[in-house]
């Protein structure tokens, strides 16, 4: 099976501070990646070291600024600028700063939570047994009700 | 003191067959600055995942690029088979090996010939791109295309190659290794092609770990890092070294890239020689149900697949980081203090995929 991940949820406010200490133990910054969820945003800071894989998340709402890791790490840039763009997310002091020009979408914000509509997660069974008992029951009144409407 | 003057490169430059745009600013003929600016042909593929059911949209992945189009597929392959736990078959596992570094072949040979091209000579670029026929031609034999192979599939493989066609391939490999020596003796030894690449677009080993430089761009400056030494499809059964050069400019990039071709050869013949027999796929029963990175090396670079489901048939989100956005900063600053006149070559050797990158 595949290699060992590590997600590890981090508060906003700690965020700089844990990227620089995966700095100076070695790490080099993979991607800058983010989720949209029902009403918020995911964002997965992964870093590598000798294969190693290790994630920083945090959740954001929307209309939250997120700090800016680019001093940190200086290639940060085009992922801060990238998520900036499709996902409306506002990044403090990127150190190169696009302001919305790095993508030309002709949808703005193609992934915010306005224009992102998430899967319905499959019903339960029991939910969904329930449910066909409704359908069967409801057939079966109606079927009756024609029978009675005939006579 | 000099003038300060922005030239704009690209994104139509006889020497990008894709478009990117560089604001070059120079003092002279010295650059001091570089502003890249991408997205001319930004396709949304991400967003797709809400309108194709998971197993469809293997044919998606496949298509977001040409060049790797079978790596993308296998990454997005692995990213679903690793949320569901499903154990592809060993024989699957090792056909995808041999597709994956048969794609590496054509597109190292392709990018030879591309970057003989832009140094102006001409021959050389012919003779590689007759080489790369025969890798297209195994292609063709084998998965019924020359470019889009479509033939991975969540769960394994769509079709099987049988032992004559596998011994048919190492031995047209074989042959094909003994043009390559002679067409790469002539990238190696040729005094105007070291002239235009030696020295040139130089990127120290710490500059480029922190740039978060990939694939042969990070191996180029002396980074032993290459996402096959994971062991994920075959690999762990098969001897993969990194191919590492120190000097870090544009030679060394031509360099690795000519190392690993005659190295993915090898490894296809190890994998042609251990293959097991058995199904190629496996039936896939329900949906995925959680996330998962799954990484890849492609011929530019580690590449990601990030996977997120709710166990319904239609995935919450799927991302791709290509390795050519991750070489952006990198290339910033390997522009950063060139001339002008290299600046072709700097870009080639960096072999950007905007296929890729507009995802």
């Amino acid at each position: 099976m595949g290699e060992p991940q590590q997600i590890i949820p981090t508060e906003k406010s700690d965020l700089v501070g844990a990227v620089a200490q995966l700095l100076a133990e070695g790490y080099r910054l993979v991607q800058i990646g983010c989720s949209t969820l029902e009403s918020a945003y995911e964002l997965n800071y992964s870093f590598d070291k000798e294969y190693r894989f290790k994630n920083l998340r945090i959740t954001v709402t929307p209309g939250e600024e997120v700090p800016s890791i680019s001093a940190v790490y200086p290639n940060a840039f085009l992922y801060e600028n990238e998520i900036h763009d499709l996902f409306g997310i506002i990044i403090r002091n990127i150190n190169i700063d696009y302001r919305g020009t790095l993508y030309r979408t002709a949808v703005k914000t193609p992934f915010s939570v306005e224009n992102v509509k998430l899967p319905e997660p499959p019903k339960q069974k029991a939910d969904a047994t329930a449910q066909s008992k409704d359908k069967e029951k409801q057939q079966t009144e109606t079927t009756e009700g024609k029978k009675e409407q005939k006579e | 003191m000099a003038h300060k003057n922005v030239i704009p490169f690209g994104p139509q430059h006889p020497v990008l067959p894709e478009p990117i745009h560089f604001d070059l600013v120079t003092e002279d003929e010295r650059i001091v600055d570089a502003i890249p600016s991408i997205s001319y042909v930004h396709r949304g593929l991400e967003r797709l995942i809400e309108k194709r059911d998971f197993v469809d949209f293997v044919h998606v992945a496949d298509r977001i690029c040409g060049l790797c189009s079978f790596m993308h597929s296998m990454g997005y392959c692995q990213a679903v088979e690793e949320i569901m736990g499903i154990e592809v078959p060993e024989r699957a596992l090792y056909l995808r090996t041999i597709w994956a570094e048969l794609s590496r072949i054509h597109s190292h040979i392709f990018w030879l010939g591309v970057a003989a091209d832009a140094f102006g000579f001409e021959s050389l670029f012919m003779q590689s791109l007759r080489l790369r026929e025969v890798i297209l031609d195994i292609f063709e034999a084998t998965t019924g295309a020359r470019v889009i192979l479509g033939v991975c599939k969540v769960g394994g493989v769509r079709r099987d190659i049988d032992a004559e066609t596998l011994k048919g391939i190492v031995q047209r490999l074989a042959a094909l290794k003994k043009d390559l020596d002679e067409l790469c003796s002539v990238f190696i030894n040729d005094y105007s092609i070291k002239h235009r690449l030696a020295g040139v677009g130089y990127i120290s080993q710490q500059d480029a770990y922190t740039l978060g430089c990939v694939g042969p761009m990070a191996r180029a400056s002396g980074l032993s890092m290459d996402m096959r030494t994971l062991g994920y499809a075959a690999y762990k059964h098969l001897d993969v070294e990194p191919m590492v050069e120190s000097g870090g400019d544009c030679y060394a990039r031509c360099l690795v890239r000519i190392r690993e071709t005659f190295h993915s050869i090898e490894l296809i013949r190890q994998a042609a020689g251990k293959i097991p027999e058995g199904p190629v796929e496996l039936k896939v029963k329900g949906a995925p149900n959680g996330e998962y990175f799954s990484r890849v090396e492609q011929p530019r670079g580690e590449v990601i697949h990030y996977a997120k489901g709710n166990g319904s048939r239609f995935l919450q989100r799927f991302r791709v980081r290509v390795p050519t956005f991750s070489n952006i900063p990198a290339m910033i600053k390997v522009l950063k203090g060139s001339e002008v006149a290299d600046v072709p070559n700097i870009i080639l050797t960096l072999d950007p995929c905007i296929s890729c990158t507009e995802r």
